[in-house]
């Protein structure tokens, strides 16, 4: 693939992630509700996980491309990504009944559940946002540029996400549905970030070879 | 001339008490015409003036002696007053998610609390799952959540009313306050199928646009309730209830097939409906 093309994939993949934290994020309160209610607590336990497990996010991917960054590396990030949103349509329930049942305290209960079942995956997907900086980068006169176009992508896949999720997904599909959905996106698209790193590689070498 | 006597703000809404010549009324909006939650009449606090109150307080037919009440949603806390004045030694739990609303309930609408008469500041859903962990039973629950303007789309679900159902005693009966005009409708007879069966409904096109619906564990038929409706029409007279021409209103809504689904934890799109 040329250069371009790879850019256009590694902004893709931004915009994806993008989507997929505000679509999960949305959809906590849904997964709450049932036992903490909606009040605007809930919604302070939440975004409060989601803004503390992102900022970690950043700090660990940035120190991740320090290490050999690679396409490779970046597509492993999205399949453990979707590999840790698993557990939210899965084990939802004993979490939240256990949650529950040991503090009374609505506040802090919602806020125990939402690190619970919040905080590995959205550290996870946090670390996407540093690390495609990184590799979309090449010279130091044009990163702030390049760094500037990946938010504008990934906060406008975040907008939608939202709205998408908010207005329709939760109408047409169930809680899990939607989550295995951003699961399979996330672990497909990390796949073919792996598999596209595998065959330049091997391009590279034929060329090399010549 | 309409006048707001009280502006209460709270975590989730400007509260507001509004007097029209003899009516008092609690809203949640001043701008909107129809936003009344909850009103009385100040010269005769007992006398009903929604219909759908008096369809709610009509629903003691199917249970004429509760002797522990819940209510969900505690408005003006006409309910709660009305059933402590027809039984003295009933016990009632109202739960209100908002302080404010209990407040004002107390402050401009003579709502009565005594030692068997308690209000908890809780979400209804967690309220009803901590008291299923305390196994506690009521005779007659009644849920008044829904404001018409925001559905509470986790009380409005499978699972919710599951957990409803199993605080009923054996006699015990839920009525709920619901709508009968909106998309939702269908959705929520189907709902309410789904766990209960078939159940009745009360409602008054002309007049009104709710719908109350009676669900049991063990459906009473209306044959069967002759002696109760008798017992009560004089004692539900006082608060401006002609039991006569409510029954006229209520149906048995048989359980069938619906292509409507059912909302559920998972599925609960209420507001979007």
């Amino acid at each position: 693939m040329n250069k371009l093309g790879h850019n256009y994939f590694i902004y893709l993949l931004a915009f994806t992630s993008g989507f997929s934290i505000m679509g999960v994020e949305l959809l906590g309160g849904r997964i709450l509700a049932p036992y903490f209610g909606s009040s605007v607590h809930v919604w302070g336990s939440i975004i409060t996980v989601f803004m503390l497990s992102l900022s970690l996010g950043y700090l660990l991917g940035g120190r991740l491309t320090l290490k050999q960054p690679s396409v490779s590396r970046y597509g492993t990030i999205f399949v453990f990504a979707g590999l840790t949103l698993l557990p939210l349509a899965y084990y939802a329930t004993p979490i939240l009944e256990f949650v529950f049942t040991h503090i009374e305290d609505s506040r802090y209960g919602s806020l125990l559940a939402s690190m619970a079942l919040f905080f590995i995956p959205t550290v996870i997907l946090g670390m996407i946002s540093p690390y495609s900086v990184r590799l979309l980068v090449t010279n130091q006169a044009q990163s702030g540029h390049v760094a500037g176009l990946l938010y504008f992508v990934s906060t406008l896949g975040s907008a939608i996400g939202t709205l998408m999720t908010s207005f329709y997904l939760v109408l047409w599909f169930e809680v899990n549905t939607i989550i295995f959905s951003f699961c399979l996106l996330l672990t497909i698209l990390g796949g073919l970030a792996l598999l596209l790193d595998k065959l330049e590689s091997r391009y590279e070498q034929v060329q090399n070879q010549r | 001339m309409a006048q707001v006597i009280k502006e209460e703000r709270s975590l989730y809404r400007n509260i507001f008490v509004e007097d029209i010549g003899d009516s008092r009324c609690l809203k949640f909006s001043v701008k909107r015409k129809n936003s009344s939650q909850s009103c009385i009449y100040k010269s005769a606090p007992h006398k009903l003036v929604f219909t759908y109150t008096k369809f709610v307080m009509s629903a003691l037919m199917f249970n004429a002696q509760p002797e522990k009440v819940l209510i969900i949603g505690l408005g003006g806390g006409t309910l709660s007053n009305n059933l402590l004045q027809l039984y003295p030694d009933i016990h009632i739990d109202n739960v209100e998610i908002d302080p404010a609303v209990v407040k004002v309930a107390s402050d401009y609408f003579d709502f009565k609390e005594n030692d068997k008469v308690v209000t908890y500041i809780q979400d209804g859903r967690i309220f009803i799952k901590r008291a299923l962990l305390k196994k506690s039973q009521y005779d007659l629950i009644i849920l008044d959540a829904f404001n018409g303007e925001y559905i509470p789309e986790h009380l409005l679900t499978k699972e919710f009313l599951e957990e409803t159902q199993g605080l009923l005693s054996e006699r015990g009966i839920l009525v709920s306050n619901t709508f009968s005009t909106s998309r939702l409708y269908h959705h929520e007879s189907a709902t309410y199928h789904a766990v209960f069966g078939d159940f009745y409904s009360i409602k008054d096109l002309q007049s009104s646009g709710n719908r109350v619906i009676v669900a049991a564990k063990n459906l009473p038929s209306i044959d069967s309730l002759q002696v109760q409706i008798e017992s009560l029409k004089q004692p539900l007279s006082q608060f401006d209830i002609e039991l006569e021409k409510i029954i006229g209103f209520v149906q048995l809504e048989k359980n069938s097939p619906s292509e409507y689904r059912v909302l559920t934890d998972q599925y609960s799109p209420a507001n979007l409906l």
